[in-house]
């Protein structure tokens, strides 16, 4: 007696769960893509600052300003590019259920976008110039230095993609939000990147 | 089996629930207090502002009041209390179960206490004394500790908002039961939808304007002072590209709630459905595109004055088609005057005065002369106060019943009208000769010849502080004592009435049915095909033909 009721209830919550199921669909990289319109308008006003900046002061940028050296930047530039595919390689293996190959090129990824902070961090102390030199200088770290936090949560994203990858099923060919959200948060840095590399080192 | 549900538990309201109805409450009832707190404050430039001389309080400290009363009702109490009924009503109004993201909407609420908290303690430190807008280089100069609080708090606030803006367009434009197509769902939909439009692409902007001023402030940058190389007026550009588009986001929702409690009250159906549905998201798009009109006096140049000035006026014309749709909708009407209904038709009225003063300050002329006085605090106190709060009182009437199960005492709720609707215009309205007559706002002194009629408004301003008491001695009240209410006590036909008052944690026992349009009141029952349970509950719910 006991026993069937339980099994009932069992059925039952197994049935409420796959209406559970069907009635919500998943919603969440609707919201991410909403996120990241959200996040590409404060870039959108900081680059409009600087285009108007750029506009109207008579000298621009500002006499004394040091030549802003391009290898650096040109190195990580190819370095962020080319991380954006071979995170997508990434996502093909688990598409394909190959959890290894998930974690092999999500945790290269995760070095190119350290190397890419790395390379940042080269050129700050490297740079003759300050946060405060001049207006230019103000808006070149203002700039860099919030990219810069945006690729250190993709890449904190990335790790903890390859943290939870650890627990056996976690993602799958078929349910694998985390790894998507990750994906897409990393291309849109990546796109921001070329936009300011060409906004602020070659206009 | 049996299924039983979870019941409610009044401590549920104090903590971290997920439940899009708790924390409509939670919302509302926050945003009330801010709104106690600004209110309070307003009060006190009031008195000062009462006779001439700065003699109450020191004029340093008028500017705090200025600066804290602004911002509070702003982010504090208009903003949150749209997002207080948006968070209640938009599941209901789909047929959902929650919204879709319940964990975040939870967490933006929780951002908003303890933000509101922190924003009134800068008044240890020195609050900021920049204004709302928080200009620079004032803001640069006036107080390190009062201007960075600020900053945060609207950060924090801000982030709160968007959040909330995010979880609102998923929900309404993924969530609604399958038989609702984006034509038949409530109009109030439609303005959370264009709302959290704007939500979304302006606060960021704001947040960046924000973060720049924050470095000027704390590491010596100076994008935005002129004694550093850097320019004011590109901080006022990036900060009005949210700030204008915030009074629509301010507004806006509360269209909406107009659109929905004037057909349930007059029994007819909406006056122009896809009028006001599409005239929403024009507004949210022209509101984008109109922000330097608050900028004719900073040099803005001639070719840019026209276009801001043409691009104001156009947006007129969809504000004008739901004035008129909602007007035409009350035409005819059996008008059932109720506390919902009269606060339906003062938001009418005095948001007509509020829309049309804001006709005359768009004109370039018009503004440079009127700019920075009393005609500009009475232009968009009849759009916020006349135009929000009035439609915010007026859902609250309209939803009690449904939030608490409860009733509210009609009596008590017209005493609160009328006072309210004197206090009102006995507070605002003299502010518009006051200003066309130069009397300067911002500022806690002024020419004695302006004593008379400000002695007017600070009485004005007396009656629309009581007023507050007998809306909440009846909030109280009937939360506790008031009648039962009904699961549907205005007869309505929106899916949020088809549960119970309050509704269950689920929201509805089974998936709702759509056996209606939103505003098909008084439809005749021929065009019904026969349907006989269909004819029956539109029968129930008072068809008038």
């Amino acid at each position: 007696m006991q026993s069937s009721a339980l099994k009932e209830s069992q059925v039952i919550v197994n049935g409420h769960q796959e209406i559970a199921h069907h009635g919500h669909p998943d919603h969440r990289m609707f919201g991410v893509i909403l996120f990241l319109i959200a996040d590409s308008m404060t870039f959108l006003g900081f680059f409009a600052a600087f285009l108007i900046y750029r506009a109207i002061m008579p000298v621009w940028p500002p006499e004394g300003t040091p030549e802003l050296e391009l290898l650096v930047p040109i190195i990580n530039t190819v370095i962020l590019v080319s991380s954006s595919f071979v995170m997508h390689k990434g996502q093909v293996a688990l598409k394909k259920n190959d959890i290894k190959g998930l974690q092999l090129w999500f945790a290269i990824t995760a070095v190119m976008g350290l190397a890419f902070l790395l390379g940042q961090g080269y050129e700050y102390f490297h740079a003759e110039m300050g946060l405060t030199t001049n207006l230019f200088s103000s808006c070149f770290f203002a700039l860099t230095g919030f990219h810069g936090l945006h690729v250190t949560v993709g890449v904190s994203l990335i790790l903890s993609v390859l943290w939870r990858s650890r627990t056996e099923a976690h993602y799958s060919s078929s349910s694998h939000f985390g790894v998507e959200a990750a994906e897409i948060y990393w291309h849109f840095v990546d796109v921001i990147w070329l936009i300011l590399f060409i906004l602020v080192y070659l206009l | 089996m049996e299924q039983t549900h979870p019941q409610r538990k009044w401590q549920d309201y104090f903590g971290f629930s997920t439940d899009h109805k708790v924390i409509g409450v939670q919302y509302l009832v926050t945003a009330f207090f801010f709104y106690l707190v600004g209110g309070a404050l307003a009060e006190v430039m009031r008195v000062e502002l009462a006779t001439p001389d700065p003699d109450f309080v020191q004029p340093e400290f008028y500017n705090q009041l200025m600066t804290m009363h602004g911002s509070i009702m702003l982010f504090l109490w208009i903003i949150p209390a749209g997002a207080a009924f948006a968070n209640y009503l938009i599941p209901l109004m789909i047929g959902a179960e929650d919204m879709a993201f319940p964990r975040l909407n939870a967490v933006a609420f929780w951002m908003i206490p303890p933000g509101g908290i922190f924003f009134l303690c800068s008044f240890f430190v020195g609050a900021p004394q920049a204004g709302w807008t928080s200009y620079p280089p004032l803001s640069l100069v006036s107080g390190l500790w009062g201007e960075e609080i600020w900053i945060l708090s609207v950060l924090v606030l801000g982030t709160s908002s968007m959040l909330g803006g995010i979880n609102f367009v998923t929900t309404i434009l993924k969530m609604r039961i399958p038989e609702m197509d984006i034509h038949s769902m409530p109009l109030f939909c439609w303005s959370m939808l264009a709302t959290s439009a704007l939500i979304i692409l302006g606060t960021p902007v704001l947040a960046a304007a924000l973060i720049l001023l924050s470095f000027d402030l704390i590491a010596g940058t100076a994008f935005f002072n002129p004694a550093g190389g850097g320019d004011p007026i590109v901080y006022q550009h990036m900060f009005w590209f949210y700030s204008h588009p915030a009074v629509y986001i301010m507004v806006l929702p509360f269209f909406g709630v107009i659109s929905e409690i004037l057909p349930v009250h007059a029994r007819k159906p909406i006056f122009g459905y896809r009028a006001i549905a599409y005239s929403s998201l024009a507004i949210s798009f022209l509101g984008l595109i109109v922000w330097a009109h608050h900028m004719f006096t900073s040099g803005t140049p001639g070719w840019l004055r026209m276009f801001f000035m043409a691009t104001t006026m156009i947006i007129a014309v969809p504000t004008g088609i739901k004035v008129f749709s909602w007007c035409a909708t009350l035409w005819g009407g059996k008008l059932n005057l109720n506390s919902a209904l009269l606060f339906g038709i003062g938001f009418l009225s005095s948001f007509l005065i509020g829309g049309l003063s804001g006709v005359m300050v768009a004109s370039a002329p018009f503004d440079i002369h009127v700019h920075d006085t009393y005609f500009v605090v009475a232009h968009f106190h009849y759009v916020l106060f006349g135009g929000a709060v009035f439609a915010l009182f007026a859902a609250v009437y309209h939803w009690f019943p449904k939030m608490s199960g409860r009733m509210v005492n009609e009596t008590l709720g017209r005493i609160h009208f009328i006072l309210t609707f004197v206090g009102f215009n006995l507070t605002f309205l003299p502010m518009h000769p006051l200003g066309l007559q130069g009397m300067n706002r911002r500022i806690a002194l002024y020419d004695p010849q302006f004593q008379a009629v400000n002695e007017l408004v600070t009485i004005g301003s007396f009656i629309l502080a009581v007023s507050t008491i007998p809306f909440l001695i009846n909030m109280v009240w009937s939360v506790f004592k008031g009648e039962k209410a009904p699961r549907n006590p205005w007869n309505a036909l929106t899916l949020e009435w088809q549960t119970s008052s309050p509704p269950i944690i689920e929201n509805f026992e089974e998936e709702p049915v759509l056996w209606a349009g939103p505003y098909d009141y008084g439809i005749d029952s021929e065009s019904i095909d026969g349907d006989e349970e269909v004819e029956d509950m539109l029968a129930e719910v008072g068809s008038s033909s």
